[in-house]
């Protein structure tokens, strides 16, 4: 059997997902431009603590081995430990995302006396300048508080996760360096219009070049550095980088968001990407098994307009949150194909009259709304 | 066959899966996931799984092999394989105790 | 012939090597980072 056709394999799907990720609360303390899940206030029909230890119990029957669990600020749930734990002892690994400001001495101590446990902390600049335009004021000392708390309490290992944006693409040798400097793993991912994304991309998205840039520091540097098979789309600019090369979306990955909501991937939060809710009867393992987005994602994907095009066995044709948010249709190039497919696509639609107006929104919006000015 | 006239050191060993791995059966073979390195291997045919199980109850690899009807043509493709599995810790050395009954 | 003959080994042994190589190939194992799936965190 050849490496092509184990990816064939998964791309039919399986009894169960790989990993996933699970978003436990919309809450956050942050409000970063760039967020997929247009995270701030909590939902009130958020999962219960005994729900979402069903969930668990559901994900340990099918045998996933490994989640990612996020948000929103996971930590700001009242049961975040709790949760950890049970998931831990239950015989599932957790990597969580956070952006470290809950991260104290203290708790540092508690994470660092866990097994089979990881975190993900999340930085999008090396400095306060580049950070905060992105993720807000006081965010990178909050991030690096965290950093330094676990380092002190001997943690280990933890990840340092940046979203890669025109900003910061100059900063990667900067980046490597900080994680290096607290032994930790860096990861660069691709940013996607999800979310409040969707607004920030025009200001945000790396340019051509910088892709180029991004796909080469990879191939040199990128021996230790994590993508989350992120940057497929680039494979079409020579050999593929590490990574299963494919979308996982419904294959071998999902998401399940706070309100028990799973959709295909945490990029595609909207209605045309939900699959079910896993307080359906048959819960979770239903979802996955037989909803109707999901067997549809495993059947054959027409290359659509990309048929022929050379490149599309490497780069797959990208990313579907990519397309969707941006407007461009599914079987087509993606918003940025290396080759220039994506933006000859976008230009012809802004030349359509109400082309602004046919851009999905995403799903919900959990952004909490702007502080009234105090009155003097 | 000059294949079968070096046979790779890993046949004699005592092997064993190790015992932070899990194995969850898939229609190509399974999925081996190491709780404690976090790593993911692909075991990518049903013959695989089967050897990786078998490993515990025999007292060397060859063993395994034969006792899962391996066709000696394949003994060196899986002897690879196997070989790569104990880099990444999935499969160990097994300590043989003597003596014990 | 002889020759044919040893032609006839020639061929057998070319394909021999050929059936090995092809066992030899055999991919058994694929080993991917469990950060290595797009669509996740």
């Amino acid at each position: 059997m050849s490496a092509e056709s184990l990816v064939a394999q998964l791309k039919t799907g399986l009894d169960a997902p790989i990993c996933l990720t699970w978003e436990l609360t919309y809450a956050c303390n942050l409000q970063c431009v760039h967020c997929l899940s247009s995270s701030g206030q909590r939902d009130d029909r958020e999962l219960s603590t005994a729900e979402a230890k069903r969930v668990l119990d559901q994900l340990r029957e099918l045998q996933v081995f490994y989640i990612n669990i996020g948000g929103g600020e996971p930590m700001v749930r009242r049961d975040f430990f709790e949760l950890v734990e049970y998931s831990v002892a239950s015989g599932i690994g957790v990597k969580f995302s956070t952006n470290g400001a809950f991260i104290d001495e203290e708790k540092a101590r508690r994470l660092a006396a866990m097994e089979y446990l990881d975190i993900q902390i999340s930085l999008d600049g090396v400095d306060a300048v580049t950070n905060d335009a992105v993720r807000g004021i006081g965010s990178y000392d909050m991030a690096r508080r965290a950093m330094d708390n676990l380092a002190a309490a001997d943690f280990g290992p933890f990840k340092i996760s940046v979203v890669a944006t025109r900003q910061n693409v100059p900063q990667l040798d900067q980046f490597k360096a900080l994680a290096d400097s607290y032994g930790a793993q860096l990861r660069i991912t691709r940013l996607r219009p999800s979310g409040r994304g969707v607004d920030s991309w025009d200001d945000l998205h790396p340019t051509n070049a910088q892709q180029r840039e991004i796909y080469d520091w990879l191939m040199a540097n990128g021996e230790n550095v994590l993508t989350g098979d992120s940057f497929f789309h680039l494979n079409a600019l020579g050999p593929a980088l590490p990574g299963l090369n494919m979308c996982g979306a419904g294959r071998v990955v999902c998401l399940i968001d706070p309100i028990g909501d799973v959709y295909a991937c945490p990029f595609v939060i909207h209605d045309e990407f939900r699959a079910g809710n896993v307080r359906d009867p048959g819960g979770f393992a239903k979802v996955w098994k037989q909803s109707d987005l999901f067997t549809s994602l495993r059947e054959p994907q027409s290359a659509g307009a990309c048929a022929s095009c050379g490149a599309f066995d490497a780069c797959q044709g990208g990313c579907m949150a990519a397309k969707f948010f941006t407007g461009l249709p599914l079987d087509g190039p993606d918003p940025e194909c290396v080759i220039g497919h994506g933006e000859a696509q976008l230009a012809q639609l802004a030349a359509q009259p109400v082309a602004v107006s046919l851009k999905p929104r995403p799903a919900m919006d959990h952004t909490k709304p702007p502080r009234q000015p105090a009155l003097t | 066959m000059s294949t079968d006239l070096i046979a790779h050191p890993l046949l004699a060993a005592a092997l064993e899966l190790h015992p932070q791995v899990a194995l969850r059966p898939e229609p190509f073979g399974a999925l081996a996931y190491h709780y404690g390195n976090r790593r993911l291997v692909f075991l990518k045919h049903p013959d695989m799984v089967a050897v990786a199980k078998a490993l515990g109850a025999h007292d060397t690899f060859a063993d395994a092999l034969a006792a899962c009807q391996i066709a000696p043509a394949r003994w060196p493709s899986f002897s690879k394989a196997f070989a790569s599995l104990q880099e990444s810790d999935v499969v160990r050395a097994r300590i043989v105790q003597e003596g014990v009954g | 012939m002889e020759n044919e003959a040893v032609e006839a080994v020639a061929v057998a042994v070319d394909l021999a090597v050929a059936v090995d190589l092809e066992i030899e190939e055999e991919l058994l194992v694929e080993e991917i980072s469990i950060d290595g799936m797009c669509g996740v965190y």
